[in-house]
């Protein structure tokens, strides 16, 4: 019974790893192919952890899966915010139908953009406008919507 | 460790499938265009190794090739931090040089 759920689990992980690669392959751009690279990659290696930890005779080997998937779910978020946040920081180009871009609102709205230019010691309002279709008030709006 | 004929079976299967993963978001890596974006492909194929290892320490029963798995997912976490505020912070030095 445990070998048969060890072996979907294995599987469907594999299947996840690989929707994953193909999500970072093919998606338009920086921010939405980290969707893909950080979820469905750390679901796939996850799953397929778990399956290892399953089909384990030993306790040893067990709970060193169990110890690299807990590894895997405390790491995964913490470099995808440090690529997210490099990323954006670089001023990586957007795609070209994304509508919002939230942190501009907020910077405008709250004034807070001084601190933030002067951390990295950026003169214009270069570093934010990366996508002509993210217009403050468009942004605002959907914003509102959404609440 | 002696895993049973039906897992051994799905592992290889897994193995292909993350060897194919691999190689497709190598693609990515390849084709850019900026460093973050190579960040991320290499963040992901990281992750798919260490899936990788661990379906190989089923298909070949060395339970030591799930040792190697963590100890790799120690590394690569450490390599993706590192290449991150790497770039973050040429970004910064590029744009106080030309602002």
């Amino acid at each position: 019974m445990s070998d048969v759920l060890a072996a979907v689990l294995m599987v469907a992980g594999a299947v996840f790893a690989l929707v994953a690669a193909v999500g970072v392959a093919r998606l338009p751009d920086l921010l939405i192919r980290m969707h893909a690279a950080t979820k469905a990659g750390t679901l796939g290696a996850g799953l397929i952890l778990l399956a290892v930890a399953i089909q384990g005779a030993e306790t040893g080997l067990t709970l060193r899966a169990l110890a690299a998937i807990f590894f895997l779910l405390l790491t995964a978020p913490v470099s995808a915010h440090l690529i997210g946040r490099a990323a954006y920081r670089v001023g990586v180009r957007l795609w070209e139908r994304t509508r919002v871009d939230e942190f501009e609102t907020y910077c405008r709205e709250t004034g807070r953009c001084e601190a933030w230019r002067q951390e990295f010691q950026i003169k214009s309002d270069d570093a934010f406008v990366k996508n002509p279709n993210c217009h403050p008030e468009r942004s605002e709006g959907s914003l509102r919507k959404t609440k | 460790m002696n895993p049973s004929q039906l897992v051994q079976t799905a592992a290889g299967a897994a193995l292909v499938l993350l060897a194919l993963g691999i190689l497709v978001a190598g693609i990515r890596l390849v084709r850019g265009p900026d460093a973050a974006d190579r960040i991320v492909a290499m963040d992901l194929i990281s992750i798919l190794i260490v899936a990788f290892l661990a379906a190989l320490s089923v298909r070949t029963g060395h339970p030591a090739v799930l040792d190697v798995a963590i100890a790799y997912a120690l590394v690569a976490f450490l390599g993706t931090v590192a290449l991150a505020r790497w770039r973050q912070r040429q970004a910064a030095a590029e744009k106080r040089e030309a602002p």
